[in-house]
């Protein structure tokens, strides 16, 4: 097992080496340390003088790859990549462009990023289950039917709607939670039910329909029909055998996405104002704080390895057959 | 079940009062001050802050020797630290003193002596921490306390001491220090004496060190400090703007012991910079600094106190404004800044009550504010009932398009390209811009000079007769007609090249991408097909913008100005040839170069107000109408709403102080919000009962599906 | 008139070649009608396919651009307007040209906001002015506008049902017979009601209300429809030789060039999804900006654009089907007839082409299915991160981000929102149906089902 995840752990690297190389290259292709500079600095009174100086300061007045001028070691570590790329395997993130550290931003924005996310997933897994459960119980039936048309009506419908309708109506013309906004500790929970209820709503579409394919599945099984032919009721059926196995493949693909939970929503941050992960990253796009976006792409790399690795070590929990070589 | 009902418990116990409040119930019914910041606040350093978003800021706790009077316009410089408002006094190349009515080409430098009021203590800071044998704490930094800090009330030490001469002075050399980058800190090379050699020394002395470098022990030529509580600067040549200088963060005190303290190794690594805990002699001082979510300013239990002014402008005391005067000010306890990065939640929290003012965006204009009867603006009823007041200013800014003079088109001093230029100028229709984009919030731009300014002329006489006829007491845009008539003589008669046939397509150069900017670059599209112009818009991200207005390959481009101090020169110097972006990397971003206009800006930019300043602003507008480098835009009108539990606010562009003057009712915005916030349940209720209703046919069926397999 | 040809153009009509080359191809092998027969067979399939059709007729009339030849000039020789216009652009007729102050509701007669209007005896009044077009031509709007509306709307239903007719005596022929003629006529029906209800009402009001400057929105969302087809469309298009091309010559030759896709696959997969295209498109913009050459006009920018992120949403998509197809390839591989195609020294090409293609196309045909409901939905999302098609170009994503302010006005500006909202479901909404249908039908899987 030790050795498995040692292996693992080793076929990983190749991988965030990939993903360090690519990013370095796209970010340095697009924006120069000189765009960078005069982004940062403002637009009044810009000299070119100023731009050197803050690439002085940030590091970036070194070579990319090759450093000719240093001697030994030097010629390699006294380097861009070296210093900006190379040192993210060690989680030293740095400065951010305008100064602040990000590891350190990382870990204080995690958290709400987690309070949202990590609801989120759990009780739109539950939501889901339930609602898949409930048209399978009532297969054939116009039930199930105008259920499934509901799915994909719920489905078709864009993520910003749901946002920008329950910010509408329960924020502003009910006035049931802030508009925007966060507090750490306990108050959170004032902040992060709407934005819980909409991604929960948001997601039941294809959730839900991707559960019931699973369980449609394992429905046609033939140990099913012989269960259903032995006189089990229809709910002792459903609940027993085909949710008990549904859920493996549910579960070990619920392991695969849960590292990056970390990383928060995007969208669902942003508009609600809340300090996570997801709005840092939106507003470093806005920004161009090219550090920032390069430390959350790598971090993003190294949770969906973990994701990777967790999920390879699920399947031999759930299923003793499976073996790890 | 049970676990549910606890924490629906804990739930709505933790949420007494309006189920909205973004705040923390503690906070009821203290004197807070509540607002929002759209952007994270990078630089409050007073030797690097220059944008918008940080003055809230360090206006509260920077204190430069002046201020701008609060209530008085037009805009008045009154002492802050200072005992008076310095005068300068003029030397020739000798040494020699002038009397105050020299000419300027006699003048080789003037000199400004400050004196500060004794018995000015700084804030509370751990650089000033001292243990009983008067060594420094936190200097060096011991590593253990280090490892704790992350902010800079988490220091269990703090000290404080009085303010001396020697602080400004040693700020002063801040601003000439290369590692910090100043922003003015070329400008002042121009004008302080051995500014630039100091730069140079500290270059030299400081290129190879990354820690601390004791300004103290470098001499500034111009700047000394003459004893305790005075000192002089000396400027080259004569400089009337100098003064205004003297009121901004830029010149405030910055004591020696927080540029050790922050320039420790390792500080930085854990965000403890000056540019994130700035230290002052102000009402206010920062106690929270979390940019992704809060800034929290208290006061500052040094502050000496300071009387509310005393008089004010003609009506201010109707107002009420001056019911406080001679109260010791600040009366507000804490400011919270909360970030708000979008516009629809900050106007709803302020109708809610959670902010206690608000700017206005163009599209919640119709609902605050309607024209009133004398043409006016007055507030909606559903605003009057709310109790929410109004104040408007016109800002001392310029919107403006501009062309850029080094293009083979749009650009040429020639009569052909100037015609071009002009009927463009013609065919935009700022006053129906102003209508859509900013619901009327704006005046159109007659010339570079914003109003409030001296040179600034009303009325017929201040009209741009380029653009603009006088009928009937107003200023009427010329027909569309003219332009084409303009256009045709610059050689493109419909919009063709009259050699060709060939159609002009001219482009638009632009960085913005925001969800408004569709609209206006449509409209902007449609502008120039009034002359049959095709328009292409060019837009890119802001990083190739700036190295297009650098390079100077674009063409028709927006710009705005913001004015530094009351004063024309900060306007006209855009248009200055040897402040050209192309090259010479200014803020004359059009590329302009008049040789007449650059005689005249050297003579103006010594001069006192006066007729004769007058006369020479007066020609220079003139020349620039006529040339039309720029299409002039529109002059900003700032509307503010607040609530009537806000006392004391007048409007005022130039002080950025303003938050000891306010005070706060509370009681009355408890009372308010709780009217104001009553949550709607019927609607949820009305959701659930929906689905509920449509899961019963999956009851009715299930029910019926029982009935089968038990019959 | 001189065409133009733009880029996505060029792309759209090589897509719709390739479908009629596909059609004709199926029409050929029986075995590969059985799985299209029994999606013949399907209401809703059928019905949604009618849906997808129209936004594709919407889509490729938009795709027929041209320049207007200019009256002869001073200086001789032909010049054409610099403005380039689309067949969907005149048979709009007068939307794009009737353009409006500012806001105005759907079907209203007055402007949204009011205007400080100068009255004859030199008093100032603020009242609601007229349309300069939406319901112009009536006398006294207040009382005529209800009757007027109702009148047009009687002419549209049948004028549409007059089409309608038309139309199925021409297809008749063709469907009247298959199981699938019903669904297909009542579809035929409600879109030509629908039709004629817009083309009968658009010139004389703004039936969807007009926009922050005035215009059209009914014109902006029907120009929006191209948008979204093209991102779902073109996408998948761009992808398919490379997912295809990788995915299956990793499953059949396995070994290095399996590892070396798998590596591939999983390092692009690794990095998250928006920040890989965020930075691929400020790439594409710095390459946009350095060339002017490749584009003259305006709109051939912001089709360059288009293009260029067409490519990128195709190059960070293309994993998963590669994945899948990897995977069928490998089972495939083992068949005996394969084995045995291999055993006689068969050339791996033929092999490939004969064998392994056609027994994965309804992978990549249920994947093509799958992925374009979500492009389109993406297109939304992108553009709110800033990093979707060009400002300037009507999309879905581009209304919703600047209709989104407008839901803070009070009374609240809906109208723009609502238009985006119902077109765009209505096209991923038939996407979907239709998508659901295709995987029913063609993934073996899915057939066992009970």
């Amino acid at each position: 097992m030790i050795a498995y995840l040692i292996r693992r752990l080793l076929y990983a690297l190749p991988i965030l080496i990939g993903v360090n190389v690519l990013t370095f290259a796209l970010f340095f292709l697009v924006n120069t340390p000189d765009d960078m500079a005069r982004l940062h600095l403002g637009v009044k009174r810009v000299t070119a003088d100023a731009v050197a100086k803050w690439k002085t300061e940030r590091g970036y007045d070194k070579p990319l790859f090759v450093n000719a001028g240093a001697t030994g070691l030097g010629k390699v570590t006294e380097t861009i990549f070296f210093d900006k790329s190379l040192a993210m395997f060690a989680f030293r993130f740095g400065a951010s462009d305008d100064g602040r550290d990000i590891a350190h931003e990382i870990k204080t924005r995690m958290w709400p990023s987690l309070a949202i996310a990590l609801p989120t997933f759990v009780i739109g897994l539950m939501v889901d289950i339930s609602v898949a459960l409930i048209l399978i119980f009532f297969r054939r039936s116009y039930v199930e039917w105008s259920g499934v048309v509901l799915l994909v009506a719920l489905m078709s419908v864009s993520g910003l709607f749901y946002i920008i309708g329950g910010q509408f109506l329960f924020a502003k013309v009910w006035q049931l939670a802030p508009i925007s906004g966060y507090q750490p500790g306990f108050n959170a929970s004032r902040f992060v039910w709407l934005p819980i209820l909409i991604g929960v709503v948001g997601g039941v579409g294809a959730g839900a329909r991707w559960y019931r394919t699973l369980f449609l599945e394992e429905a046609g099984k033939d140990y099913v029909r012989t269960a259903r032919a032995k006189g089990l009721s229809e709910a002792a059926v459903l609940f027993r055998h085909i949710l008990k196995n549904g859920m493996v493949p549910i579960l070990t693909g619920a392991v695969a996405v849960f590292p990056l939970l970390f990383m928060g929503s995007l969208i669902l941050e942003s508009f609600f104002g809340i300090p996570g992960l997801g709005s840092y990253t939106i507003d470093a796009i806005g920004s161009q704080d090219f550090a920032i976006v390069r430390a959350i792409v790598f971090l993003g790399a190294a949770l969906y390895i973990v994701g990777l690795i967790l999920t390879d070590i699920s399947y031999t929990l759930v299923d003793p057959r499976v073996r790890l070589s | 079940m049970r676990p549910v009902l606890f924490f629906l418990a804990l739930f709505l116990s933790a949420c007494s009062g309006p189920v909205n409040n973004p705040y923390p119930a503690t906070e009821r019914g203290q004197s807070i001050f509540y607002s929002a910041f759209t952007e994270r606040p990078k630089h409050l350093d007073p030797a690097r802050s220059y944008s918008a978003n940080e003055t809230p800021f360090t206006g509260q706790i920077y204190e430069p020797p002046l201020q701008y009077h609060y209530l008085k316009r037009p805009y008045q410089l009154v002492p802050l630290t200072a005992l008076a408002v310095p005068k300068a006094r003029y030397f020739d190349s000798a040494g020699h003193e002038l009397p105050p009515a020299a000419p300027a080409s006699a003048i080789a430098a003037s000199v400004y002596e400050i004196h500060i009021r004794p018995g000015i203590r700084f804030q509370s800071h751990p650089a000033f921490a001292r243990s009983g044998l008067g060594q420094p704490i936190y200097i060096p930094m011991p590593a253990a306390v280090l490892a704790k800090a992350r902010a800079i009330p988490d220091f269990p030490e703090q000290g404080s001491r009085e303010l001396t001469a020697a602080d400004y002075v040693y700020q002063i050399k801040r601003l000439a220090s290369p590692r910090l980058q100043s922003p003015i800190a070329g400008l002042m090379a121009n004008y302080i004496l051995g500014f630039d050699k100091l730069s140079e020394t500290l270059a030299l002395a400081g290129a190879k060190r990354r820690d601390w470098l004791d300004l103290r022990r470098f001499p500034l030529a111009g700047v000394e400090a003459v004893d305790r509580y005075t000192y002089r600067i000396k400027v080259k040549g004569k400089y009337p703007q100098f003064v205004y200088w003297l009121a901004m963060p830029f010149f405030a005190p910055l004591p020696w012991e927080a540029d050790a303290f922050y320039n420790q190794p390792g500080m930085a690594e854990r965000n403890l910079t000056l540019d994130g805990w700035p230290v002052g002699t102000g009402p206010y001082m920062l106690t929270v600094n979390e940019p992704n979510r809060q800034m929290r300013l208290e006061r500052n239990p040094n502050f000496r106190g300071e009387p509310y002014p005393g008089e004010g402008d003609h009506g201010d005391a109707a107002d009420g404004l001056l019911n406080d005067a001679g109260r010791s000010m600040p009366f507000v306890d804490a400011a919270v800044y909360s970030l708000e990065t979008e516009t629809i939640p900050y106007w709803n929290k302020f109708l809610q009550g959670y902010y206690d003012a608000s700017g206005l965006g163009s599209d919640n204009f119709d609902q605050a504010v309607r024209t009133g009867a004398g043409g006016g603006v007055e507030l909606t009823p559903e605003m009057t009932r709310k109790g929410i007041r109004l104040g408007t200013s016109v800002a001392a800014s310029s919107f403006y398009m501009g062309f850029n003079m080094l293009d083979g088109i749009v650009g040429g001093l020639d009569e052909q390209h100037r015609k071009l230029r002009q009927a463009i100028a013609i065919a935009i229709d700022e006053e129906e811009y102003i209508a859509i984009f900013a619901n009327g919030r704006g005046i159109p731009a007659q010339g570079p000079l914003p109003p409030g300014l001296f040179g600034y002329r009303e009325g017929r006489l201040g009209i741009n007769p380029v653009v603009y006829d006088w009928q009937g007491g107003k200023a009427l845009r010329k027909p569309i007609e003219a332009a084409r008539r303009l256009l045709a003589e610059a050689g493109y008669p419909d919009g063709r090249a009259a050699m060709t046939g060939r159609p002009l397509v001219l482009n638009f150069d632009t960085a913005s991408r925001g969800p408004d900017d569709k609209a206006r670059l449509d409209w902007l599209r449609k502008q120039f097909h009034k002359l049959n112009i095709e328009l292409v818009i060019r837009s890119t991200d802001y990083n190739r913008f700036q190295d297009k207005m650098r390079d100077g390959t674009e063409q028709i481009f927006e710009w705005g100005w913001n004015a530094d101090y009351p004063d024309p020169e900060n306007f006209l110097f855009l248009l200055y040839g040897p402040n050209k972006k192309v090259g010479a990397g200014g803020e004359n971003a059009a590329n302009y170069q008049n040789p007449e206009f650059d005689r005249l800006f050297i003579q103006m930019k010594d001069m006192d107000n006066g007729p004769e300043r007058q006369v020479a602003i007066d020609s220079m507008v003139g020349i620039v109408r006529d040339d039309a480098p720029w299409a002039f835009g529109f002059h900003p009108r700032n509307y503010g709403l607040r609530h009537r539990w806000l006392k004391n606010v007048k409007p005022n562009l130039m002080a950025n102080n303003e938050l000891k003057y306010l005070r706060i009712d509370a009681a009355a915005r408890d009372a308010a919000r709780a009217g104001w916030n009553r949550p709607d349940w019927l609607g949820p209720a009305l959701v659930l009962a929906l689905v509920a209703l449509a899961l019963l046919p999956a009851w009715f069926a299930y029910s019926r599906k029982q009935e089968a397999s038990g019959r | 008139m001189r065409p133009v040809l733009l880029w996505t153009d060029g792309l759209i009509w090589l897509l719709v070649a390739g479908l009629i080359a596909f059609v004709w191809l199926v029409r050929r092998h029986e075995h590969l009608r059985v799985p299209w027969r029994k999606l013949a067979s399907d209401p809703v399939a059928v019905a949604a396919a009618v849906v997808l059709l129209f936004f594709t007729a919407i889509a490729v009339s938009d795709s027929i651009h041209f320049r207007l030849a200019l009256p002869a000039g001073a200086g001789g020789g032909t010049h054409y307007s610099p403005e380039v216009r689309s067949v969907l652009d005149v048979l709009s007729g007068p939307l794009a040209k009737q353009q409006e102050k500012s806001y105005s509701a759907p079907f209203a007669c007055r402007l949204f906001t009011r205007e400080t209007v100068t009255l004859a005896d030199g008093r100032q009044v603020r009242i609601y002015p007229r349309l300069r077009y939406g319901g112009a031509h009536l006398d006294d709007p207040e009382r005529q506008r209800t009757g007027d509306i109702m009148v047009r709307v009687g002419y549209g239903l049948v004028g549409g049902a007059l089409a309608w007719l038309a139309l199925w005596l021409g297809l008749r022929p063709w469907f009247g017979r298959a199981a699938s003629g019903p669904t297909i006529r009542n579809t035929l029906l409600v879109l030509c009601l629908f039709s004629g209800f817009l083309v009968a009402l658009g010139p004389y009001y703004h039936v969807l209300g007009t926009d922050k400057v005035g215009q059209d929105v009914l014109y902006a969302t029907l120009k929006s429809v191209r948008t979204g087809v093209l991102i779902g469309a073109l996408t998948t298009l761009v992808t398919l030789p490379l997912s295809i091309g990788l995915g299956v010559s990793a499953g059949y030759f396995g070994g290095r060039v399996d590892d070396a896709v798998q590596y591939l696959y999983t390092t692009l997969n690794a990095i998250p999804g928006v920040l890989l295209i965020a930075a691929a498109v400020l790439i594409m913009q710095t390459q946009l900006e350095s060339h002017p050459g490749w584009f003259e006009t305006g709109t051939e920018r912001a089709d360059l654009r288009l293009l260029f992120l067409c490519l990128i949403l195709g190059m960070t998509s293309w994993t998963g089907l590669a994945r899948l197809l990897r995977g069928e390839t490998l089972k495939v591989r083992e068949l005996d007839y394969v084995m045995a195609a291999r055993a006689f020294g068969v050339s791996d090409i033929r092999i490939l082409l004969r064998h392994i293609l056609p027994n994965v196309q309804h992978i990549v045909l249920i994947s093509v299915a799958m992925d374009f409901s979500g492009l389109v939905l993406a297109e939304a999302v992108l553009s709110y991160v800033g990093v979707g098609v060009d400002p300037t170009m009507p999309s879905f994503g581009n209304m919703i981000n600047g209709a989104r302010l407008e839901l803070a006005r009070e009374p609240a500006v809906w109208w723009q929102l609502a238009s985006a909202f119902a077109f765009m479901f209505a096209l991923v909404l038939a996407a979907n149906l239709f998508a659901d249908s295709v995987q029913d039908a063609m993934d073996p899987r899915s057939r066992r089902r009970a």
